[in-house]
Formats: C-alpha cells, structure tokens, sequence
C-alpha cells in the first residue's frame, strides 16, 4: 500500500520547494503531490502519496516532512478510513457513430462527457486511483488523444482528528511524541 | 534601552544591527560588497558597539561565525554579499549543518524589481542553500525584517541547532520604516521542540540501564550542547557504566576521568569499538549513528538493546534500529533517569575492557622512539604543552584523527572540529573565530599541509585583528588520509596525493606573523613557548614522517570489530601491507 500523507503547511514563496528539495535530497520517491488553499486563509493543505514500502524509511519521510519549519503537521493515513480521490481529464478523438460506445463506458465509471467538439470529446471522471486508471484502460479502444490526471487528493472520514488547521492545542500535542506514536513509525 | 521607548525611524539597513545588538552580538564576521553595501555603510555608526573582522573570503566567515558559535554556544554571525559572496558561504553553511552549530548568515540580494533578471551578482541564494541550512529566508518587505532576524536566531539556537540564511534585498536595506524589536514569543506552529520524557520511556530506559551486563554510554555532540556533561558523568558514576565519544562528542566528558573509554568508530580505540561490539545495552545520548560511527550496519553491535536520546525525532532508525527511542534533550533525560538507576559498578565489564585496552597502548606508536618525527608525539607534545587545557581547532584528516586519539581533553568545547562535512580549510579561520570568544584559553590551531592551504588567506585576517591563535601546520608532504586508502585500498598508488607546501616560515613573515620549523621532538615544547608567549598569532611547522598511518582503522563498510591495527613490531611503515580479509 502506498503510503498517504496530509500536512498543512504555511503557504510562503518557496514552500514547495522545501518539500520537494527534501524528498530529492533523502532520495524519497514521490508518486504524487497535489497542494491547494485550505479553510485557513495562509494555510495551504497538501497530500503526498509515496511508494515507499519500508516502514523505518515512511517514518523517516514523516519526521523528516514535520522538520521543515514550514510544515505545520503531517498526518500519515495509509492505513485510516479516508476519502481518497483522484481527478482526470481524458480528451479523445471519435467519430459520431462511436460517441454511444463512449458514452457507455464513461456511465459505467461514473464519469461524464463535459465537451463535445467536431471529432473529439472531453471527458472528466473524480474517482479513486484503480477506478481511473480502468476508465482509461477501456476507453483505450478509442483514440485517446490527451490524458491530464491530478494525484491523489485525501480526507479523513468522521470529526476525530479532522486534521484542521492551527489550534494551538493540536500543536501541542504534535510537540511531543509518545513511545507509541514514534514505536508505530519506527518498530511496525 | 532607548530603542524600545522611543520610536524610531531607521532604515533596512540600520535596523539590521539593532537587531544584532538586540541578540547581544558582540562580532560579525563577514565581507563587504555591491548588494550589501547599505548594511556595511550603517556599520559605521556602531562603531564600538559591534567589532566587524574583514576576512579574506566569505567561506572564512562562515567557518570563523561556526568556530565562535561551537566555542562560546551563543550564535555565530557571518554577513556577504549577494552572488559569488553568497554562493562562498554555502561550504560554512553545509559545515554548520552537518554539524548542528548555530549560525546565522546575512546576505545581501539584488534590489527587488531585478530579482529574476539575471542580474549583475544575482544568485538564488535562498534557494541554493535550502538543503544545507536549517531554515532560510528571503525578506521582500522591510516591515518583516526585524522579526524575521530575532526567529532566525531563535531557530538557529534551539532545538537542535543549525544555520539559517537571511537574504535581504539591497532596497530593503535602503527602505525605512520605524523600528522596534519584537518583544511577544515567537509563533511558529510548525516548529516543534520536544518536552520532557515520559513516565513509560523513563521506566523503560531504567529497566534496561539495571539489568545490563556488558552496558556502554555514548556521548555525542548533543550532550554538549545541552550542557549535559556533569550529568552524563554523574550517569557513568552512579550506575558504573563507561561511556564512549563520538568525534564531536569529545570534550563532552573528561578524557582523564577512569569511566571514559575514549572515541569510537573509524579511528576510534580499539578497546572502545570491541566494547561496543560486545555490548548488551547502548544508551546513545545526543549522537546519530553515523556511518564513520558504526562501519557495517549489518554486523553493527549485534546483542545490544539500543536506548537513543535525541533531540531531533528524523535521527530515529535513519541508520541503526533502537529499541527505545527518546524524543528528547539529554540533559532532561539524563536528570529524569538517573534519581531511578540503580548503585551498580560493571567489574567484569571494566576488567574485560581493560585488557584490550592494555593491548593498544602496546602498540602505541608514542612509545617506539622513532628518529622521525610522527605526527602523534606533536600532538601529545601539545597536549602537554598546553596542559591539556587549550581550545584545540582541528582541519581534516590524519591530524584530525591523531588530535581525537593523542589529545585528552578535559572540558566541554575545547575541541572544535568539522566532523560531518569534513570540511578542508575548516581549522584556521574557525579558529580566528574561537578567539573571539575571549576564553582564557589558548587555540591551537592543528592543520595538515592540504588543509592549510586551503584557506591559508585567513592569515591575514589573523594579522589584521593580531588575535592571539597558535597554528601548527603538520606537514608530511601528502594529502595524508587519503594517502593512507591509496596505501591501503589502492595499490600504494599515490594519485595526486604529494602535495608541496611554500616555506611556512617566510610565509609566515610575509604575512607578518611569527614562524618556525621543528623537526626534532625536542625542539616541540620550546617551539610552543616562544608561540605562547608572542602576542597576535603564531604558526610552527611540524615536520613529519610521511608514511604514517593513522590507526587502529575500520575500512570504510567494514565491521567495526575488524580493526587493522599498529602492528606490534612498528615496522617500516611504507612497506606494511593490510591484511585483505580485513577490507572486504
């Protein structure tokens, strides 16, 4: 399973090139990173997928992300009840006689036809990963023109630990790590 | 203090060193140039109040602001300009990092409207130096520059310290803005340092320290800077357990004191490693497992439970796998544990380790009466010397490695030395920057031919602000460690490892300082005198035997109970081969 993570970090110039210099310089690979604007106006929310397998380097990921100053907190859901979606767009090139053929395989997955244009149609589906990366497999019998694909955005189910921005009491419950929580990175 | 009843208007510049005073900066190290030149132009009216040395390149700032940091503990401070002047200070940054020493270094940038343009002396400095230093920061408006310089030195200090980078505009400086220090605590959500130990980890860590058999305590860096040295000793003392060093962890514990083992790793005792080897429990306070530390991870003290106190949690299982890791100062640890150890002394423990210890000493190449000078007697010539009580600044290399070995020190900070990075060039100018601690020690300053040469323009510098450091060059016409793997792993091919030297002597007059040359072991002790007692700095150069190795050794991967030791007959030391099944 890849591992997810949710941080909230202060949205300064150059922030992103923090996190991103750190993967490149402890050689941790990411899959994907997707970042936007959070509730909190300076606060930006950003979840990271790595394929990083090995438990002692994932810790190594998670303390190493909290480190950065900019980073406000990371919270590594791999294994918690999530939402997790991803966002494509899917450009292909038709003749008008195949469009109901298209039209089929996009209902099927949940995805819709948002643009219709002499020869080609653009279509958009927000899904899980495997639910995407099967929409693009069957409409590979068509001509696929583009293929534009977000990475992974995630979101805790229920309000325990919602993962929200700065109350000062969530951070200081991130300043101390218990045996537990270090145990759970480090010795799983 | 005037500044903080009345308001004033002050320009980027001028506030800069109001904030430096604000933070009690007494010296700044640094180079003047284009895009800082507002900042040195309103130096001039602090005259007096902050001492600026001229150095003679910028990475010489940044060595002389960490060797003033890692001798005094208070934040070193180095100033450049922008481009080349900036991008010089990325050596002294990365040195710093490595080696957690608290610096902050000011740069000048291109005003903003040119920042992006490729302009004259532009350099992405902030974005250069991003993986070499702690945190950064590029001020594009004058109304962030004085809280931005007070959190920049709050995160260089604590936590675990490092180097932050400060770039400002050369229009900021020249803005102006009314002017007062901020005075609310410092709000940094992201910023995390840790508490106190919990009830379960100190319960744990008892458990473990009473009921090892064969325990070993290893103090690194960390304890020094949390000040945790009476504790530490108090720990060994107490509960009977001899305690290890890193390299940097030296001078955290007194050499002389009969619990302390020595250094570990690469060029550790011999003694010190085989304990670790042997061990049933490590307690690792304020130290990283580094791979000079352990040589192969695999066969790495294969039956000790692991305790490892550290401040900075990413430093947990990045090389070694602990059993209990504490997120956590040494000093709070050690005083939370040591009420709960148990009276112990480790007999068995300490005799077993004693007759390996006896077997080096053996070996030791102080005691053979060799006719040529070896490094190793210089540096227990110094110890001596200096009564074993100077700051000793140490380059890179086998003179590095002979000073851990030869030179006992006594006190917490008397031994600074680039340890991570391992950086040439580091000695003279950290040393200049020593000095300005205004210790009433003595620095020595031991540097290899190589590494003098390096920075030897720091000479001037020194001349310049006549501070009183003693150099002494060790000179055995080689580039002598890496000489040593040539020898070693290499086939003796000596690939551009000779290096020639000027004559140190008229190098030094050239530059207006007082040189000498020893040769001869008796020569040492008075050669020093004639140094201590010149006011301003001196230099001797030791010459030295230039096939010797530094040992014991672990090959680089190789398992740390693999030393190749001194053979015991001190054979021509050219023609010693290693044995191959040492190396792997």
């Amino acid at each position: 399973m890849k591992q997810t993570l949710i941080t909230l970090v202060k949205d300064k110039p150059g922030v992103l090139n923090r996190i991103s210099s750190l993967f490149r310089r402890r050689n941790f690979n990411i899959e994907s990173l997707v970042v936007g604007r959070s509730e909190t106006p300076g606060i930006s929310r950003i979840t990271i997928v790595t394929n990083e397998t090995d438990s002692t380097k994932r810790g190594n990921i998670y303390f190493n992300l909290l480190k950065l100053i900019n980073v406000i907190s990371v919270r590594d859901v791999t294994t918690l009840p999530c939402i997790a979606r991803e966002y494509v767009l899917i450009k292909v090139h038709v003749d008008t006689d195949k469009l109901n053929d298209i039209n089929d395989v996009t209902k099927k997955f949940g995805a819709r036809i948002v643009d219709m244009g002499k020869g080609s149609v653009i279509i958009e589906a927000a899904e899980e990963e495997k639910v995407i990366t099967d929409l693009i497999k069957n409409l590979s019998q068509f001509n696929i023109a583009e293929i534009m694909r977000t990475g992974k955005i995630a979101m805790r189910r229920g309000v325990a630990e919602n993962n929200s921005c700065l109350s000062s009491n969530n951070n200081q419950e991130n300043a101390h790590w218990t045996v537990d929580q270090i145990n759970h990175y480090l010795n799983s | 203090m005037e500044y903080h009843t009345s308001k004033k208007v002050l320009t980027g510049a001028e506030i800069i060193w109001e904030c430096l005073l604000q933070e009690k900066v007494s010296v700044v190290f640094g180079y003047p140039g284009g895009a800082i030149l507002p900042a040195y132009d309103a130096l001039t009216k602090y005259k007096g109040r902050i001492h600026h040395v001229l150095t003679r390149h910028e990475q010489g700032a940044t060595h002389m602001a960490d060797g003033y940091a890692r001798a005094s503990g208070s934040v070193g401070v180095a100033m450049a300009t922008s481009g080349p002047g900036a991008t010089n200070m990325i050596t002294g940054l990365a040195t710093a990092m490595m080696d957690s020493s608290p610096i902050v270094c000011i740069t000048g940038q291109v005003p903003r409207p040119f920042i992006g343009t490729d302009a004259f002396q532009e350099t992405d400095i902030v974005g250069a130096a991003i993986p070499v230093t702690k945190h950064s920061y590029l001020i594009m408006d004058i109304s962030e520059l004085a809280a931005t310089i007070r959190e920049a030195f709050y995160i260089a200090r604590s936590g675990r310290p490092g180097p932050v980078l400060i770039d400002i505009p050369k229009d900021v400086q020249s803005d102006s803005i009314e002017f007062n220090y901020p005075e609310t605590t410092i709000d940094l959500p992201g910023y995390y340092l840790p508490k106190d130990p919990l009830e379960k980890q100190i319960q744990s860590a008892v458990e473990l320290i009473d009921n090892a058999k064969k325990p070993v305590i290893f103090a690194g860096h960390g304890v020094l800077l949390s000040g945790a040295s009476s504790e530490i000793i108090e720990l060994a003392e107490k509960s009977g357990i001899p305690i290890a060093t890193t390299l940097l962890g030296i001078g955290s514990v007194p050499d002389s004191h009969p619990l302390v083992l020595g250094m570990m790793g690469m060029h550790g005792q011999a003694w010190t490693n085989r304990a670790i080897q042997d061990a049933d429990l490590i307690i690792a306070c304020g130290m990283r497992f580094d791979d000079r530390v352990t040589g192969n991870l695999k066969t790495y003290s294969p039956n000790s439970k692991k305790i490892h106190v550290e401040i900075d949690a990413s430093e947990f299982n990045k090389n070694v796998r602990v059993d209990l890791p504490v997120h956590c100062d040494v000093k709070t640890f050690l005083n939370a544990i040591i009420p709960h150890i148990q009276q112990n002394n480790h007999r068995r423990w300490l005799e077993d380790i004693s007759v390996w210890q006896q077997d080096s000493q053996q070996r030791d190449i102080v005691n053979t009466g060799s006719p040529t000078l070896m490094g190793a007697q210089v540096i227990r010539k110094i110890w001596e010397g200096t009564k074993g009580d100077a700051i000793v600044v140490t380059d890179v290399g086998q003179h590095q490695m002979l000073e851990a070995q030869y030179y006992d020190h006594e006190k917490p900070r008397t031994l600074l030395t680039s340890g991570g990075l391992g950086t040439m060039g580091f000695s003279l100018p950290a040393g200049i920057g020593a000095s300005f601690y205004g210790s009433d020690k003595e620095v020595w300053i031991i540097v290899g031919d190589g590494s003098i040469q390096m920075t030897i323009t720091e000479l001037a510098t020194a001349v310049q602000e006549n501070v009183n450091i003693n150099i002494a060059i060790i000179n055995n016409g080689y580039l002598g460690m890496v000489r040593q793997w040539q020898q070693m792993f290499y086939g003796a091919r000596y690939a551009e490892t000779p290096i020639s030297s000027p004559d140190y002597v008229k190098i030094a007059e050239a530059y207006g300082l007082s040189g000498q040359r020893v040769i001869h072991i008796d020569e040492i002790l008075p050669a020093m005198k004639k140094a201590q007692q010149t006011n301003g700095p001196s230099l001797i150069e030791f010459v030295v035997e230039k096939h010797d190795m530094v040992y014991p050794m672990v090959p680089a991967g190789a398992d740390l109970h693999d030393m190749i030791q001194r053979p015991h007959n001190n054979k021509p030391l050219a023609q010693q081969k290693v044995k191959k099944e040492a190396l792997k």
